[in-house]
């Protein structure tokens, strides 16, 4: 199985970060892994997106062109990337952000209030890590939430004090999701 | 002992070229390879190495030059339009047979271009870029852990052959974060007895030079270049292969676009076709001999970059008139997607069926 996913959204609302999470998580869990950032000349508060690969086998481009999942924290990301998914793909949107519904019946899609999930437990820029969690339960857990919290650990390394809310971050995003 | 971290392509170039025993590193930022220089910036002051942001490519170039005479491990690093810069400085260091990597991360052109990733400066990499009749050795990874193996085989054929070496990447393989694994030992430099870095026990003093004003001195020197990547071809010709045995289509690519095809084969082979991939990871030295022995047993070929068409002239070099040599390519920063290249392996397969 090989997920290749899109996460798009403004510049920071933790798009990035939330990529090289799941890659990283991937990593640890043995998988090929890549993550590559769309580096081209963006205008400030415009999109910011990367593309995240996890697969059994060796990972071609790393550029994701027919995803199976897309992670929209904002409305230009998702009118932007609904049309990248592919076929039985999973669709993950900011509903806080986003107030429309994909036209699309063949792809499973996920409304997830992230900003208020977030501002909820105390910090509305956990709503990447709410998004994360929501991801990963709707993919049916391609990597363990664990796996995340370690990669969380190293990457946030001077920073001890974000790993517990951030982990209820991902568990609400998760919940939301299995309900 | 080694971890495996998750970089990207171009941080491991400057970890790779530290483990490698790189202490000098001259630069000027753009994109796509600034996070080579800002990992240097980072890394280099904690190692007592030197990093030193130039005021032009062109002067980096050349205080890789001095830095390179006096016998250090040193390394520069461009995109496209910056390596044109250093073309000269490049000539003056293989002039001099100075061992130096200097590392391209390739970007859309001509001119500024764009900044996303090409291929299309295969030809000034291989064929020379800058004057005179000179070979860069160059390398092309095609994954994270490639762009730092191959940074640290860059130094030691530098060393070994005295030449510049060249490391073609790409903005994808720059920018795209995989896991690697790094070799935490530090590798020693050989010793370098021609390097002009004091009299010492010696009692000539070396010099450092790529000026010969009589003609007969300079085509001696001159044939003894010529003699040394005579050498270099014998023994630097480097490959990867897959499926290449039974194809009746061998696509060639390289670098990033390499991992593409790949992916596009392992389609056209859930079908039943018979296709291989055939990787150059050194573009010159170029594996011509084992290309013409694979054009003797399959039915054609497929080359594919990230350009108009560059190193499809060395495919036809090499092979001949024996099998029609197929071309795909992709310009200005756009990329393929593997469903791309899968349906030219069709669209020449179909073509195949036909005149069967």
């Amino acid at each position: 199985m090989t997920h290749e996913m899109i996460l798009a959204g403004f510049g920071g609302q933790g798009v990035m970060v939330m990529g090289q999470l799941l890659t990283y998580a991937g990593m640890l869990e043995g998988a090929h892994v890549s993550w590559i950032p769309s580096y081209g000349p963006e205008m400030r508060g415009g999109t910011a997106n990367c593309s995240v690969i996890i697969s059994q086998e060796p990972i071609g481009s790393p550029i994701v062109t027919e995803a199976t999942a897309v992670v929209a924290m904002n409305l230009p990301s998702f009118e932007k990337f609904e049309s990248s998914l592919s076929s039985g793909g999973i669709l993950v949107l900011n509903s806080s952000l986003i107030d429309r519904q994909s036209k699309r019946d063949d792809i499973r899609t996920y409304n997830v209030p992230a900003n208020e999930i977030a501002n909820s437990l105390g910090d509305a820029r956990m709503a990447n890590m709410v998004a994360l969690g929501a991801l990963n339960a709707a993919l049916g857990y391609i990597v363990g939430t664990s796996q995340i919290m370690e990669a969380f650990k190293k990457i946030f390394a001077k920073k001890p004090g974000i790993v517990a809310p951030n982990e209820l971050a991902i568990l609400a995003g998760a919940k939301h999701v299995i309900g | 002992m080694s971890e495996t971290r998750l970089m990207k392509g171009n941080e491991a170039i400057g970890e790779a070229a530290i483990i490698a025993g790189c202490r000098y590193y001259f630069g000027y930022p753009i994109t796509p390879q600034t996070e080579l220089m800002e990992y240097m910036a980072k890394r280099m002051p904690q190692i007592k190495g030197v990093f030193l942001q130039a005021e032009s490519e062109i002067a980096a170039i050349n205080m890789v030059y001095g830095a390179a005479g006096a016998g250090a491990r040193v390394m520069t690093s461009s995109s496209s339009p910056g390596i044109s810069l250093k073309a000269e400085g490049i000539s003056y260091c293989a002039g001099a047979e100075l061992p130096c990597v200097i590392v391209n991360i390739m970007r859309g052109g001509p001119g500024l271009g764009s900044i996303q990733p090409a291929q299309a400066d295969y030809f000034q990499a291989t064929k020379g870029g800058g004057h005179g009749d000179y070979r860069n050795i160059v390398l092309a990874p095609n994954s994270v852990q490639e762009m730092a193996d191959l940074t640290i085989l860059s130094f030691d054929l530098a060393d070994k052959y005295r030449n510049p070496v060249m490391l073609l990447g790409d903005g994808a393989l720059g920018q795209m974060m995989e896991p690697v694994n790094l070799e935490e030992k530090s590798l020693v430099p050989q010793k370098k007895p021609w390097a002009a870095n004091g009299l010492g026990e010696r009692t000539k003093p070396n010099v450092i030079n790529s000026l010969y004003l009589k003609p007969e001195q300079l085509e001696a020197h001159n044939i003894h270049l010529q003699n040394k990547y005579q050498n270099i071809l014998k023994q630097e010709c480097r490959w990867e292969e897959l499926s290449v045995e039974d194809a009746e289509l061998i696509v060639v690519a390289y670098g990033i676009t390499s991992r593409i095809a790949r992916s596009a084969i392992e389609m056209a082979k859930r079908d039943g076709l018979k296709v291989g991939l055939f990787r150059p990871i050194s573009l010159w030295p170029f594996p011509s001999e084992r290309l013409l022995t694979l054009a003797k047993q399959t039915r054609a070929f497929l080359v594919t970059e990230l350009s108009a068409g560059q190193m499809i002239e060395d495919v036809r070099l090499a092979t001949g008139q024996m099998k029609p040599v197929h071309f795909y390519g992709r310009m200005g920063g756009m990329m393929p997607s593997s469903r791309e290249i899968y349906n030219q392996i069709n669209l020449i397969m179909r073509e195949k069926e036909a005149v069967k």
